[in-house]
């Protein structure tokens, strides 16, 4: 009885697959390097500088994606009544779908995501994402802007930043996965990563 | 309005962050000159020829007034001198008082110049500083054993110039830079190293190409960091090893038990406590290094945060077990 709308056009896909696995790369070789653990420490640094400068121009894929195609609509949202949408949703995740309620926000093709979704999709992609990007960049050619221009104390407020990020959206990711076995089945939302559809109630 | 940009919320929160992070953070403070050089009148007496380029001298043959270069290795700054460590004394404490004469009798050039034990060792105005140590430390250390006598302490503290930066210089940059300046009066000068051995001098920025970020690590380490075995019973580890002995491993430094916090750190350590929160602090008063700084109390909060969001996954998994629909 279930209905497929597609809502993750092949570019979409490839973006995800390749940020996804870029993430997983650069988290074990930055949690690798802070707590100097499993990986050896210049190979750590070496793939988390190469894997942040290709995470950089897959976001920008994204980024310019998102612009010029259709699928930016999904990002656009306004402030009124966001609280109370958010809320709506939240309480949905907490207590409607264990009553097994209707989903408040059903997926459409207006709609690709709900309101709780959307809202962290924008916050991880439009402020913490590019905020690990700049500082990450920063952090690579040291020399140039804190020598020169902020000093140490720069320095250490833009590693914190990046830290502080990274770890914000290893959060993120956690949570965002576990929302994904959130579908129609528990994987049917991960296969729509991979096939473009996405399955309804 | 749209919602796209909204970054004021993480902002605020990383500033949050960031403030912890910075708390707390020194300037630093220069060396003070000393304001009249004790012995400065009865010096002039020599520096008047060495404390600059060139030095005149009546000649007594011909009468006239000669003007001549003195050697680089004779000419020695005047206020570099006064502010060295050994700046209160007379040339001629060191030196034989028949340097008065002009030109200096040739059995001068037979004098044997003091050592530093032959002031220090067994003094316990300098108990702290164990010359003993230092001593026997540097005579296993790869210059004293390649090159024996004409390795000497001087090479590495000037007697006209030698200052203690460890002990006293706030600014741990500045004595960074000391350190390494002299080391690198021989390992980056052909004619300086040449002094002591016939080998091409190998070139310290290509033998070093192997550490990514060269010129902050140089500004941010000395060489002895590297070079030298750690001595526990000496501020400053005076055994310096063969190239196939020094460090390589990155998490050497770069880890919580970190190998500066025993060498470069170790006299800040030695007289401050850690500052609550941070591991290695000393470290952070000056430099970010990556794994070897880390917040105790952010620590704590991103496993909270951490922890906190697994329970709410494993919580929200069981429910959605326990009440699923039954004919699905
Ligand atoms: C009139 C100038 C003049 C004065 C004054 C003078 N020197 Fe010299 N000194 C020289 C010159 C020139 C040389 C290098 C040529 C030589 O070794 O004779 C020299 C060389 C030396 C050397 C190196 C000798 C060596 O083994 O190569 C020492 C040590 C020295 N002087 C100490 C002193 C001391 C100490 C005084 C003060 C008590 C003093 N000089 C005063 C001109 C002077
Ligand atoms: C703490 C002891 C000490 C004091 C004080 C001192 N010297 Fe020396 N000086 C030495 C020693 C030791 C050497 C030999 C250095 C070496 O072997 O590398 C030396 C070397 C020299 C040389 C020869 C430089 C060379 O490289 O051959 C001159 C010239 C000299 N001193 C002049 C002076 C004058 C002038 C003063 C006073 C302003 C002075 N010294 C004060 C210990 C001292
Ligand atoms: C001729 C004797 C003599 C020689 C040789 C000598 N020193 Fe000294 N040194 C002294 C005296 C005396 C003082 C105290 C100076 C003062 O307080 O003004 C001193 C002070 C010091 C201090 C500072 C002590 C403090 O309390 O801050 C250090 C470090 C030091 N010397 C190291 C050396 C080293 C290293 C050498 C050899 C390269 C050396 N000295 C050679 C006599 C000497
Ligand atoms: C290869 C170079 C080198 C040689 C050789 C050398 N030193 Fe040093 N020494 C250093 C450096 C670098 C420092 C640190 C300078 C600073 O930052 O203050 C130092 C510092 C010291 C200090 C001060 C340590 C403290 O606790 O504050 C003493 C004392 C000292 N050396 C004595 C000696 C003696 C004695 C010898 C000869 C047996 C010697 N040094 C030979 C490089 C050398
Ligand atoms: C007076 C000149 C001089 C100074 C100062 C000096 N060195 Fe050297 N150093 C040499 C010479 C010459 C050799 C070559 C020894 C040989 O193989 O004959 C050498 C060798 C070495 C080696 C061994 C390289 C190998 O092939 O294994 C190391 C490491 C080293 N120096 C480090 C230092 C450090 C660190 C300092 C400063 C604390 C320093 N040196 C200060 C002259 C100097
Ligand atoms: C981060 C650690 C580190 C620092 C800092 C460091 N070195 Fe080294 N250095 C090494 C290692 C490791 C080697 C051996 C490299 C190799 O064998 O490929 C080496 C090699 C050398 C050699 C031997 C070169 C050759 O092949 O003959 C000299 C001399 C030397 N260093 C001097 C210095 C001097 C001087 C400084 C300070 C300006 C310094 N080092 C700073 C780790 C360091
Ligand atoms: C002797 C200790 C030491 C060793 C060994 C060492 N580092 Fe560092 N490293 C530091 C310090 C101190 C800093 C902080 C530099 C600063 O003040 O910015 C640093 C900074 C860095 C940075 C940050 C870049 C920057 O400019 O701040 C990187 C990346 C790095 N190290 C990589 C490495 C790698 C890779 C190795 C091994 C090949 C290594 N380090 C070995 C002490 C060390
Ligand atoms: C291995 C890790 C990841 C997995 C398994 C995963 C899985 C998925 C799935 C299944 C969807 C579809 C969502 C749905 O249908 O509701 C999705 C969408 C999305 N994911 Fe991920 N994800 C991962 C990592 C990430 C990371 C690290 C980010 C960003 C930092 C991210 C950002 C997004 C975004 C923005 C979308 C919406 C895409 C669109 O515009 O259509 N994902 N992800």
């Amino acid at each position: 009885m279930s209905d497929r709308i597609y809502l993750y056009p092949i570019w979409i896909r490839f973006w995800h697959l390749a940020n996804a696995l870029f993430f997983l790369i650069l988290i074990a070789t930055g949690l690798s390097m802070q707590y100097a653990a499993f990986i050896r420490f210049d190979i750590a640094v070496s793939l988390h500088n190469i894997f942040g400068i290709l995470l950089t121009v897959n976001y920008l894929f994204y980024f310019i994606g998102n612009k010029v195609s259709p699928n930016g609509k999904y990002y656009k949202t306004t402030w009124k009544g966001l609280f109370s949408r958010l809320a709506k949703q939240f309480r949905y995740y907490t207590i409607g779908i264990f009553k097994h309620e209707k989903p408040p926000f059903p997926v459409t093709k207006e709609r690709k995501f709900n309101p709780l979704q959307q809202f962290t999709y924008i916050v991880a992609m439009y402020a913490m994402v590019p905020l690990i990007i700049i500082t990450g960049w920063a952090l690579l050619f040291p020399e140039v802007l804190f020598n020169k221009l902020l000093g140490i104390t720069g320095f250490r407020i833009n590693d914190a930043i990046h830290i502080i990020m990274g770890f914000l959206l290893s959060v993120f990711m956690l949570i965002h996965i576990y929302f994904c076995t959130i579908g129609a089945t528990f994987t049917s939302n991960f296969k729509s990563m991979v096939n473009g559809f996405h399955e309804t109630h | 309005m749209r919602l796209n940009y909204t970054i004021t919320l993480p902002i605020a929160l990383v500033l949050a962050f960031a403030a912890i992070i910075t708390l707390g953070s020194p300037g630093s403070e220069g060396t003070a000159n000393k304001a009249q050089p004790k012995n400065a009148v009865e010096n002039e007496g020599c520096l008047r020829c060495h404390g600059q380029n060139r030095y005149t001298y009546l000649n007594t043959e011909s009468g006239d007034t000669v003007v001549k270069r003195m050697y680089q290795e004779c000419t020695i700054n005047r206020n570099v001198f006064y502010s060295s460590i050994h700046g209160n004394f007379k040339c001629i404490d060191c030196h034989s008082e028949d340097y008065d004469t002009f030109p200096h009798p040739g059995r001068l050039r037979m004098e044997t110049a003091y050592t530093c034990n032959d002031c220090h060792a067994d003094d316990p105005m300098y108990a702290k500083f164990n010359f003993e140590q230092i001593t026997t430390d540097f005579e296993a250390s790869v210059h004293s054993t390649k090159h024996s006598k004409e390795f000497t302490c001087w090479m590495c503290h000037n007697p006209h110039s030698y200052v203690n930066m460890a002990r006293n210089e706030k600014d741990i940059h500045k004595t960074i830079e000391y350190s390494n300046s002299i080391c690198l009066a021989c390992h980056a000068n052909k004619d300086q190293y040449q002094l002591l051995t016939n080998k091409d001098n190998p070139n310290i920025l290509e033998k070093h190409e192997w550490l990514p970020n060269q010129a902050s690590h140089f500004r941010s380490v000395r060489c002895i960091e590297c070079h030298s075995a750690i001595s526990d019973s000496t501020l400053v580890a005076h055994n310096i090893q063969t190239k196939d002995k020094a460090v390589k491993n990155c998490v050497e430094c770069h880890s919580s038990n970190s190998r500066l916090m025993a060498t470069l750190y170790k006299h800040e350590i030695q007289q401050q406590r850690n500052k609550a929160g941070f591991i290695n602090s000393g470290i952070l008063e000056s430099s970010y290094v990556i794994g070897a700084n880390r917040n105790y109390y952010l620590n704590i909060l991103s496993l909270v945060i951490f922890g906190g969001t697994l329970l709410g996954i494993v919580i929200h998994t069981s429910l959605r077990i326990l009440k699923r629909k039954k004919n699905v």
